[in-house]
């Protein structure tokens, strides 16, 4: 059933990069065949929770077992301007007795009513899984069903792991978006300045740095899918005037069929940078003027453009002095914002690499005339090269997602989050601040003069930095002209130094509660003592053993005395 | 160099400052079988008292001289004479460390003839009993002021002056008031991890660590053996903790001859890397693979740690030698201190304080610099200002009254910093401030940094 609709899917036309396939090609789908032992990213389901999560007044419930949404809920840093309902996490939990006896669609029943009951969500977004779609859990039925009964949309998502990537996932999230949710709802405040905003997370808050510069413009945004997203904005997304595609190949399905659907334009955009940020407001400005709004709109935009660049560059143009000839190493899937790149070289910075793993070629085009030097992109790299090129420091600061992050780090280089795990806002013309002062941040930060410090001790522990001692005031010469002390006996081996008698009162034989006299040996009474065989088999000698007051020693004390060698 | 602003107000709003004899009475208490002895009115040795058991939760051996109206005009060598002779017999200390009041030091009397002359009239009776003075008037100097005076007393009075045979295994070591029982149970494991033999003085880790000693003890029941005191002498050499320690090292130098390294702190990679580095110096032994294994711990800590700690602004309100440690461990980490508060100006350490300014100064200064802070650390004493301007506050120092193991945590050594990292990282990590539209709204916000970070070119560091 799925496989006609993962096969539309991959006929793209809205894709620029998928347009350009012969019709074989084509059918493989966007993602590179998977090397089974040398894959990384997520699956199908993954793509398709993360682009419905952030709808932040739904219930999200993942029919699976475990480990689906077990150990994934909570690890992304979208953020809701109010509801919180989508960071609680809903799973059915199968058990072997359900997938064996065929009770999972009993039990997703079940679990829908109890979440309609408790939280009555505007709508229960309902993901097959891996075991739930092989099972063959009829997700359609169960949902269309609870749908009538409990009187909330309750919609499948089709997106088992196993149908493919990550990316596929995104997508197949927007085809549950077209055939269940967008066109539901019709406002009564549709109006022309309306837009819709695709593919934005609005993670960390992003979003809400460029917000008020469309509110300032007077354009509404009808739906952000799915930052920080309502279900009833987005089941009305189909009565905007334009849509900008944030995120491209996440959604662009979806923004080509509301285009057909419903002739709302889209265009490619981002938010990221200076030039793309001003580029991204001048586009909406043009189509809304296009589908009739008025035409001052386009001045507006264009003295708001230049108004908050003045601000931006001026900003920026204070970290020059702190960041110029800084060199960074940009290893992420594939640079989606050149106008970051080109923010960042404005004020000096260096762009040392890039990973052109996902590019286009029209990208690698631009990364030829950016970088000059072809060396410096890569395709893709093992861990243990990155960690190589790390370690040579070519470069000041690495800006990627968090999968290479302990690579760099164990390399003592420089780390930015530049991906979804991100804490901070990079968005608009302040998050292009924000990040170059994470960068500044990142790479004056005192410790990596710390850690990247020769240690002054050698692999045997023997000192080869400066002497301290020696450097003191009236030292008597010690070290050198002297034999070294035999090897320590382990602590507590003998008896405590300049800790007085003190612990030996603290201890206080008198006290019957603890087994361990004031040597520190254990005091083990007849009464007291569980059956020991070193009691039976040495008569009474036994009574009273003698061990050192810690377990790691006992091995010590034992070996030497040889009479409790099974204590 | 930080510039050094002095108490400029009459009214002390909210005091961060604990007393001096209360400093000299804390290093007391680190010595083995000794009662600190408060020559005051009743009243400066229950105050003390009080703040003492509120800190450690544990039976605080601390008497009075008693002053009275009557002692107060006529002078209180025989309340002094009276208290030493009742403690003796009562208690049968091996120390009685006398601290003086700002009472009796307005009074001015001769506490060192006073004490000469008992010590002569009554040689049989306080036989087997050292009586240590320590001049520590209330009215200058905090904690840290008294517990130099307590030591170098101790020092000056007990140390056995005749030439001793050095022992190379022995080492003196001098810490701290601030170094809490953990970090001293630390120091020791890694001076003895060299087989070296640490004599430290004091040793709140034996005395004051928090044990159940089966029976009614009326003195302080563990710390420096009296003993252990006496033969400081034989010490190769002492490591002095904080700079807090030099008065007291330069006498165990002026009266036995023992030569001393300073170090000013124990937090952080490289100050360790100092003292490590001297301990193998001193024994000729290679640094252990175990403790080398926690320095890479620790190298890891501060790569994992610090992005929570870069640009974070930091008010501390703390003790010189405190106010050191904990700033240069923060400036390490890469935040910023925008508020340092101190007790007493005198301390050389305080130069070296890596902030613009140095107040010294209380709470209510510490609430004022500290507006815009992302943490406070100080002592219990801060909780109200931590309300108000509702930022976490991290609690260390004296007193630290309202939450329990103040004294277990250590911040010293390579695994004190690797934790000491962790614990302000999880502080930072559990107040983190959800993103809100309005705090983001670069509109709204167009004059202050959204995050409220220093812009680059006001941070100088």
């Amino acid at each position: 059933m799925l496989s006609p609709k993962v096969q539309a899917l991959f006929d793209e036309p809205g894709c620029d990069k998928n347009a350009a396939k012969d019709e074989k090609t084509r059918k493989k789908g966007c993602a590179k065949p998977l090397t089974p032992g040398a894959a990384a990213g997520g699956c199908a389901f993954d793509g398709a929770k993360i682009v419905l999560q952030p709808i932040t007044d739904c219930a999200h419930l993942v029919h699976a077992p475990l480990a689906c949404e077990g150990n994934s809920w909570d690890n992304r840093g979208a953020a809701s301007s109010g509801p919180t309902l989508w960071r609680t996490s809903f799973t059915t939990d199968l058990t072997e007795l359900d997938v064996v006896m065929g009770q999972g669609e009993r039990k997703l029943w079940k679990a829908i009513r109890e979440i309609a009951e408790a939280h009555r969500p505007p709508a229960i977004f309902v993901y097959e899984t891996c075991v739930t779609a092989l099972i063959g859990d009829d997700l359609d039925a169960v949902c269309s069903h609870a749908s009538a009964k409990f009187g909330l949309p309750v919609i499948p998502v089709h997106a088992a792991g196993f149908v493919g990537s990550k990316n596929l996932g995104n997508k197949l999230a927007g085809e549950a978006l077209l055939d269940h949710v967008i066109g539901t709802v019709e406002p009564d405040d549709v109006g022309p300045y309306d837009v819709n905003i695709l593919g934005e997370f609005n993670l960390a808050g992003e979003f809400w740095l460029v917000k008020p510069l469309l509110d300032e413009l007077g354009i509404r945004v009808r739906a952000c899918v799915p930052g920080d997203a309502r279900y009833a904005d987005v089941a009305a997304a189909h009565t905007a005037r334009a849509t900008m595609m944030v995120c491209s190949t996440a959604l662009i399905n979806l923004a080509r069929k509301m285009e057909e659907r419903w002739g709302i334009p889209y265009f490619e955009g981002s938010f990221y940078g200076v030039a793309d940020t001003s580029e991204a407001l001048r586009q909406l400005s043009r189509m809304l003027v296009a589908r009739g709004a008025p035409a001052d709109l386009l001045d507006r935009t264009e003295a708001l453009i230049a108004r908050e660049e003045a601000i931006v560059w001026e900003k920026l143009e204070a970290f020059r002095p702190r960041l110029q000839g800084r060199r960074v190493l940009l290893n992420t899937g594939g640079v989606k914002s050149w106008s970051v790149v080109a923010a960042l070289m404005e004020i000096g910075i260096e762009i040392v690499g890039t990973s052109v793993k996902k590019s286009t070629i029209e990208d690698k085009e631009r990364i030829k005339q950016i970088l000059k030097d072809e060396n410096h992109t890569f395709d893709g790299m093992a861990p243990r090269d990155l960690y190589a090129l790390l370690e040579r420091a070519d470069a000041d600061i690495m800006l990627s997602g968090g999968r290479t992050q302990f690579i760099a780090l164990k390399a003592r280089m420089p780390w930015l989050d530049i991906n979804q795990e991100r804490q901070y806002p990079y968005a608009g013309y302040d998050g292009m601040v924000e990040m170059v002062r994470q960068i500044d941040l990142a790479i004056h930060n005192p410790i990596w003069e710390q850690v990247r410090a020769v240690s002054p001790f050698d692999a045997d522990g023997r000192v080869i930095g400066e002497s301290v001692i020696g450097s003191g005031r009236g030292v008597v010469a010690i070290g050198g002209a002297q034999p070294p002390l035999p090897v320590p006996p382990p602590p507590g081996g003998r008896g405590p130094v300049g800790m007085g008698s003190s612990y030996d009162d603290a201890w206080g034989s008198s006290d019957a509660a603890t087994p361990i006299d004031a040597d520190g040996a254990i005091a083990l009474t007849p009464a007291s003592s569980p059956p020991s065989r070193g009691r039976d088999r040495e008569g009474g000698l036994g009574l009273s053993i003698s061990v050192a007051s810690t377990p790691t020693h006992k091995k010590f004390a034992a070996a030497g005395s040889g009479d409790a060698d099974d204590c | 160099m930080t510039t050094i602003l002095p108490v400029t107000k009459s009214a002390s709003v909210n005091p961060l400052k604990s007393s001096q004899p209360l400093g000299a009475a804390f290093a007391f208490l680190g010595v083995d079988r000794c009662v600190p002895l408060f020559h005051g009115s009743q009243g400066c040795t229950s105050f003390a008292l009080v703040l003492f058991v509120r800190h450690f939760k544990e039976t605080i051996p601390l008497q009075t001289t008693a002053m009275d109206e009557v002692a107060t005009i006529m002078g209180g060598a025989d309340h002094l004479e009276e208290a030493i002779l009742n403690l003796k017999s009562r208690t049968k200390p091996e120390l009685i460390g006398v601290c003086t009041t700002a009472l009796v030091e307005t009074r001015g009397e001769d506490f060192a003839g006073d004490l000469a002359t008992i010590r002569a009239r009554r040689a049989e009776a306080l036989a087997g009993t050292e009586v240590v003075l320590a001049a520590t008037p209330d009215f200058t100097g905090s904690i840290e002021e008294g517990w130099s005076k307590a030591v170098v007393g101790m020092i000056e009075t007990i140390v056995d002056r005749t030439p001793q045979r050095r022992d190379p295994r022995r080492v003196a070591v001098l810490p701290g008031w601030n170094l809490t029982v953990a970090d001293i149970e630390e120091i020791r494991d890694t001076i003895e991890a060299f087989g070296l033999e640490p004599v430290i003085l004091p040793d709140v880790s034996g005395a004051l660590d928090g044990t159940v000693p089966g029976k009614w003890i009326p003195t302080t029941y563990g710390g420096t053996r009296v003993a252990d005191i006496r033969s400081l002498g034989s010490c190769v050499h002492t490591l002095a903790i904080g700079e807090g320690q030099r008065a007291a090292a330069e006498a165990l130098e002026a009266v036995a001859g023992v030569p001393f390294t300073l170090f000013e702190t124990l937090t952080g990679l490289k100050p360790v890397d100092r003292f490590v580095t001297a301990l193998a110096e001193l024994s000729g032994a290679p640094v252990p693979a175990k403790l080398r294994r926690r320095r890479s711990q620790l190298a890891d800590a501060l790569l994992d740690g610090h992005f929570h700690f870069g640009g974070k602004k930091i008010a501390i309100a703390a003790e010189p030698d405190h106010l050191f440690q904990l700033s240069t461990f923060f400036v390490g980490m890469g935040a910023e201190i925008v508020a340092a508060v101190t007790t007493t100006g005198t301390s050389p350490i305080l130069r070296k304080v890596p902030a613009d300014t140095v107040k010294v100064g209380d709470f209510g200064d510490f609430e004022t610099l500290a507006v815009g802070a992302d943490l406070l650390v100080g002592h219990s004493h801060a909780r109200q200002a931590a309300e108000r301007l509702d930022i976490p506050l991290m609690r260390v120092g004296f007193p630290v009254f309202d939450r329990l193991g103040a004294q277990h945590r250590c911040h010293v050594g390579w695994s004190g910093t690797r934790d000491l990292i962790f614990e302000v990282s999880n502080i930072f990590q559990a107040n983190v401030r959800e993103p809100t539209p309005d705090a983001l709204n670069p509109l709204l916000n167009r004059e202050a940094v959204h995050d409220r970070r220093t812009p680059p070119d006001a941070r100088a560091h």
